[in-house]
């Protein structure tokens, strides 16, 4: 790694100002995604500012709902028995993320704003990747390579956000508030992550000078209603394929209200309101339900090396929405 | 040349050890190269293979996926600190039993990880025993007696519950 100077944030604001002041300035507080970056070239903070020790770790569930420091750490949300009860697709997409050392390690606030693993982007040389080198081109685009999205792809770059947390909250209509120099402010899970459009390089909505404090979920008859799937090439320690986060509350054999967000197909976790829609109303059975989420999925955009997924979003949200309604194990 | 070095205090298998590290040394580094503790192995240096695993205030995590400057005035635990007084711990003894080593490289982060597995309750069968062992990697493939050392150890100790208990 380079060298760099290490600053300790002694409270948030402090953390904020310094990276107002400084240009090349980077958070770090589990550093489970920072260090490899910065071991593998692709970023090269100066200072480092280290959050870690802040105290902004709580788990609390209130009236309006689940709220969670963005410093709390995987491991104890995950074992949190409050947010299993009221929120299962959180605790469900956190034990299903990573290894039990990484998550003891790692943060609900850096998991959220943790970089793609698209291999072109992670790559230890120098390869075509706009968003690690603006204007550079587009391995990924270019070889039709199947981590590519489905959803919300750019021409100058089609990476997938990795977070199985990021998922679960999207689909539960979280929010996360960030602290700036000036204030806070709060932005919706479903508009922290950019499309790339003509930027690429820019991953979230996130300033340079601003720090996720916490994330609130709120309560709703489809929270405790949760269940988040993950589909991999190995049964455990690796990033999706494609994920689903569902909700569903049925009122009898009929789906009252439903979530759901893919993972794993999109730049940011893909929300789609249209199936939640076109479910209320029909039978918690298979046939049923594929019915009504299959025009919902026609926006997807798949290549040769990506079309596998279609079919694949469509069985994983069928047993999404089926472990969901019926709060058994998927 | 100006001095970049921190001065960091480390509590290592209960000893108190002062280092001086620039900010990029990882903890794992500063184990290993500075303080001499070469136990802890190094397999991948990316968190991906688990061999680095140590205790930090009672967690198990990956000492190389973090820095020596962030843990000042931590308490680390490493595979030395597992006997006591001269004696094996009962997970070595049961990696012993079980032949649960062939080249030995991943074996200080399987015992360092197994026992932090048991603390936290998370062996109460072997699917749940490999899942949350899954952080560590063989490459010689000993997982099937991996995973009977740790149901065998795990039988004779009771959980501590959650993750801030002692390295039982």
């Amino acid at each position: 790694m380079h060298n760099f100077a290490y600053v300790r944030a002694t409270d948030p604001l402090h953390a904020v100002s310094v990276l107002r002041r400084e240009a090349g300035a980077r958070l770090i507080a589990g550093g489970t995604d920072l260090l490899n970056l910065m071991k593998d070239g692709i970023e090269h903070p100066d200072p480092i500012v280290d959050i870690s020790r802040l105290p902004l770790t709580g788990i609390e569930r209130r009236p309006e709902g689940l709220r969670i420091g963005a410093l709390a750490r995987m491991s104890d949300v995950a074992a949190d028995p409050g947010t299993r009860q009221g929120y299962p697709a959180i605790t469900q997409a956190l034990e299903l993320s990573a290894s039990p050392q990484l998550r003891t390690m790692a943060t609900m606030g850096g998991n959220l704003v943790q970089r793609t693993r698209c291999p072109y982007f992670r790559a230890d040389q120098d390869l075509p990747c706009n968003k690690r080198r603006p204007g550079s081109g587009c391995a990924a685009l270019d070889r039709g390579h199947p981590a590519t999205a489905l959803f919300g792809a750019g021409r100058h770059c089609a990476a997938t956000h990795p977070s199985d947390l990021a998922v679960a909250l999207t689909a539960l209509d979280a929010t996360v508030t960030v602290l700036g120099p000036t204030g806070e402010r709060v932005v919706a899970l479903e508009r922290l992550h950019r499309l790339p459009g003509q930027r690429p390089h820019r991953d979230t909505v996130l300033e340079h000078h601003e720090m996720i404090t916490r994330i609130d979920i709120p309560a709703s008859l489809l929270a405790p209603m949760s269940c988040f799937i993950k589909v991999r090439e190995r049964a455990s320690y690796a990033f999706a394929l494609v994920s689903v986060a569902a909700a569903v509350v049925t009122d009898g054999p009929v789906i009252r209200a439903a979530a759901l967000a893919l993972g794993g197909v999109a730049p940011r976790p893909w929300r789609l309101r249209v199936a939640e829609n076109a479910l209320m109303g029909v039978r918690l059975e298979p046939a049923a339900m594929r019915a009504a989420i299959e025009p919902a999925l026609a926006e997807a955009r798949a290549h040769a090396g990506n079309a596998y997924k279609i079919e694949l979003i469509k069985r994983a949200v069928l047993r999404a929405l089926n472990a969901a309604g019926r709060q058994e194990a998927p | 040349m100006a001095d970049t070095t921190h001065s960091v205090t480390l509590m290592v298998n209960g000893t108190r050890h002062g280092i001086r590290v620039e900010p990029r040394v990882t903890l794992l580094d500063a184990l290993r190269e500075v303080i001499g503790l070469t136990g802890t192995k190094k397999g991948c240096d990316r968190g991906e293979c688990g061999a680095c695993t140590v205790q930090w205030n009672g967690r198990r995590i990956n000492a190389c996926s973090t820095l020596a400057v962030m843990h000042d005035n931590d308490e680390i635990t490493t595979v030395e600190g597992l006997a006591g007084d001269g004696q094996p711990h009962p997970m070595q003894r049961a990696f012993l039993a079980r032949d649960a080593f062939q080249c030995g490289y991943c074996t200080a982060g399987q015992l360092m990880s197994a026992v932090a597995c048991v603390a936290e309750g998370h062996t109460g069968s072997d699917e749940e025993i490999r899942e949350w062992m899954s952080g560590n990697l063989c490459r010689c493939g000993a997982y099937a007696n991996i995973v009977a050392a740790v149901r065998d150890a795990s039988a004779s100790t009771p959980p501590t519950g959650g993750q801030g208990g002692p390295v039982a």
